[in-house]
């Protein structure tokens, strides 16, 4: 069978290809595999669009907005494209599954999909806070910085495990292991 | 406000297969991120860190080579942990990271949508606060950029190769537990237990 076309993959198959691609950015473009300066840059411009001298004035922005690093640059494009390879994988493994509201959400939370989109938006702007403020997420610290064996990387990637494990026993409990 | 077309053309093909091999891997689903988190499913961290490994060899190589230059990122002790333990709290509850979350919009997941929504106001609101993190918490414990074979006075091939050892542990002790989970699935009792003795 096509391998292109199987549902899922051999997560070990999906780290080395992974890790062969960050081959490929560090030799073709000097960069390392990123994702959380995007939103950065995202918020750059919203914040421009309607407060341009409050934006102008911000020394964050200035700091990751730059000539070299433009709104719109290498890895804005990069995010801009993950929901389309996303997409194509799961449209050539024949897969339509649509997720509203998870199971093991809804099992300890209810069904609300109010409830459920309240928790994934907060839950999305305190974890950029805590990119930002780390200096980068799963990919930039995660991957990128662990595989170069940075002090940062290490410290980022053990603190937020520690943290999501706590933080998800704390929400789901042990009970919610038989939910997932 | 533009790159030129060579970054955005690599940048959408760097994107395109990193999203569709996420999505490959079912890391683009909140049921996969959480079950990591509660031990039910290893696969963030099959992902992870065979991809460090993986990674590492190539750049380390390259890197003696002189091929490629590092991007090693500074430490500022206090701002990497607590950024990472703020992090965690985030990515627990909206079940996706930045890159995932952002690959889950193609995958057919509706909240996601709202978690990479929130990641930009987020990012916004650490804007807001950073000239005064900048005084304080972004100074405290600052080492510029170190690796861990800096801080050991070790080669980085034995500091990568003890990496490998550690990863190669971690699944053979998940690979033992899974095999355990699968013979209770067929036995259908709950946790596997001994044969009775004869």
């Amino acid at each position: 069978m096509n391998p292109l076309m199987l549902k899922r993959w051999n997560p070990y198959v999906v780290g080395l290809l992974i890790g062969v691609l960050s081959w490929a950015t560090f030799l073709t473009m000097d960069k390392a595999l990123g994702t959380s300066t995007t939103m950065v840059h995202l918020s750059g411009l919203a914040t421009r669009a309607v407060a341009p001298e409050h934006f102008a004035a911000n020394a964050y922005y200035a700091k990751e907005i730059t000539p070299k690093n433009p709104f719109f640059d290498w890895q804005f494009f990069l995010v801009l494209a993950l929901p389309l390879g996303a997409y194509a994988a799961k449209r050539l493994a024949g897969d339509r599954e649509v997720e509203r509201v998870p199971g093991l959400w809804a099992h300890r939370f209810g069904p609300s999909t109010l409830k459920r989109h309240a928790a994934a938006f907060v839950g999305g702007a305190v974890l950029l806070y805590g990119a930002r403020m780390a200096g980068g997420c799963t990919s930039g610290h995660g991957i990128s910085g662990g595989l170069q064996l940075a002090v940062s990387s290490w410290t980022f990637f053990m603190a937020m495990f520690a943290s999501g494990v706590a933080t998800a026993f704390l929400l789901f409990g042990k009970e919610g292991r038989r939910h997932v | 406000m533009f790159d030129t077309g060579y970054p955005i053309a690599t940048g959408v093909l760097t994107g395109l297969f990193f999203g569709f091999v996420l999505q490959k891997a079912q890391v683009t689903r909140y049921r996969t991120i959480l079950g990591q988190f509660l031990f039910t499913d290893f696969t963030v961290l099959k992902v992870m860190l065979t991809a460090i490994v993986t990674g590492g060899i190539g750049i380390l190589t390259m890197h003696q080579l002189g091929w490629v230059s590092l991007h090693v990122k500074s430490a500022v002790l206090a701002a990497n942990a607590a950024g990472g333990l703020i992090f965690g709290v985030g990515m627990a509850l909206a079940g996706y990271c930045p890159g995932t979350g952002a690959a889950a919009l193609g995958d057919g997941s509706r909240h996601a949508l709202f978690a990479v929504l929130g990641m930009v106001v987020g990012a916004g609101l650490y804007a807001e606060t950073f000239p005064y993190l900048q005084e304080n918490l972004l100074k405290w414990g600052s080492y510029g950029k170190v690796t861990l074979a800096d801080l050991l006075g070790l080669s980085p091939w034995l500091v990568l190769l003890g990496l490998a050892a550690a990863a190669g542990f971690v699944f053979a002790l998940v690979r033992r537990w899974e095999h355990r989970k699968s013979q209770a699935a067929h036995t259908g009792t709950e946790r596997a237990r001994p044969l009775p003795a004869h």
